[in-house]
């Protein structure tokens, strides 16, 4: 399914985090056979609504790293994008975290 | 799955998307934690790691070296339509630390969780966040037919900074949680506050 290819050098590790969101106008992935079944599966989720990393991995019962590479496949031939979680320096951003406590007393 | 589902014709909501971390020995209450404020029932991932406990990110050849699975655990609140946090529970053992570095990288705050039973379980998590300067509270699951300890006994017992709060706390009851991932968040504002001052001064 990944035909033993690693993520590329250049590409970051994909945070759990991080956000997969489907290219609206994006082709029909079934279509194109040069994706595998799990990686039209990312792509049916993500049209669903945006996943995390964790969700897809979870959902597709396959490891995160085999769930990495996929979706940086899909990134390549533009099903997706992806949005990576707020860097760590703007986690000092204290409205942030102010928004996070007030969801919170809010559940 | 159902964050931000997109009304017809409208592009759905990409959510900012946080993390805080649950550590803490085996059964100590993670998943049951994690599963008191969740909206799912607490998810299952997986990773691969190497012998040297490095993830592995292809899989060429996996099945010829010897690998290890992880399992971690985890759940989301949905807070606002465009915020969402998740609750990661983290394996306990220190051989894992590859992980816990990429686990904690963004994260707002931990909990380390312990049980008064067995306090030594939860040792290397405390040390790994306080070595990574990454503001976490010790949480204290108080299972029924544990002797209680005074808070400033645990405290020594487990050698915590005056400033890293303990909590009391029952992982099965959603408003004792939602008190411990508030104090979690309090405690990141005030660490930051305290590194800016250090960085000014
Ligand atoms: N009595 C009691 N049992 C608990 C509490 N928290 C967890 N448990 C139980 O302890 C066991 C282990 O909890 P679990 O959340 O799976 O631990 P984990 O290994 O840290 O994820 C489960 O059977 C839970 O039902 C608690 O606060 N009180
Ligand atoms: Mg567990």
């Amino acid at each position: 399914m990944t035909r033993g290819r690693t993520t590329s050098a250049a590409q970051h590790r994909l945070d759990l985090i991080a956000v997969v969101v489907a290219e609206p106008h994006a082709d029909d992935p079934e279509a194109d056979s040069t994706l595998s079944p799990e990686h039209v599966d990312i792509v049916g989720l993500c049209r669903h609504a945006p996943q995390s990393v964790a969700e897809l991995s979870a959902e597709l019962d396959l490891p995160i790293g085999v769930v990495r590479v996929l979706i940086g496949d899909l990134v390549d031939s533009e099903f997706v994008h992806v949005n990576r979680p707020v860097p760590p320096a703007e986690l000092v951003d204290e409205s942030i975290l102010r928004d996070v406590i007030n969801g919170l007393r809010a559940l | 799955m159902i964050f931000g589902r997109s009304e017809r014709g409208k592009p759905p909501v990409e959510p900012v998307t946080l993390k805080i971390l649950v550590a803490g020995g085996f059964g100590v209450g993670k998943t049951t934690l994690v599963g008191a404020v969740s909206e799912i029932r607490p998810l299952r991932t997986e990773e691969l790691l190497t012998e040297a406990g490095r993830p592995v990110d292809d899989t060429s050849g996996v099945e010829g070296k010897r690998t290890t699975t992880v399992a971690m655990d985890f759940g989301r609140i949905t807070l606002r339509e465009d915020l969402v946090l998740y609750l990661f529970g983290t394996p306990g053992q220190e051989r894992f630390w590859f992980m816990w570095d990429e686990l904690s990288e963004g994260a707002l705050g931990a909990v380390v969780l312990a049980d008064t039973r067995r306090l030594e379980d939860c040792f290397a998590a405390v040390d790994y966040f306080e070595r990574r300067s990454i503001p976490f509270l010790v949480g204290v699951n108080c299972f029924e037919g544990a002797d209680r300890y005074p808070a400033e006994d645990i405290r020594q017992a487990l050698d915590l900074d005056s400033d890293v709060p303990l909590l009391l706390c029952d992982a099965r009851d959603r408003e004792s949680v939602k008190e411990i991932l508030i104090g979690v968040v309090q405690h990141a504002m005030a660490f930051q506050a305290d590194r800016r001052e250090t960085v000014t001064t």
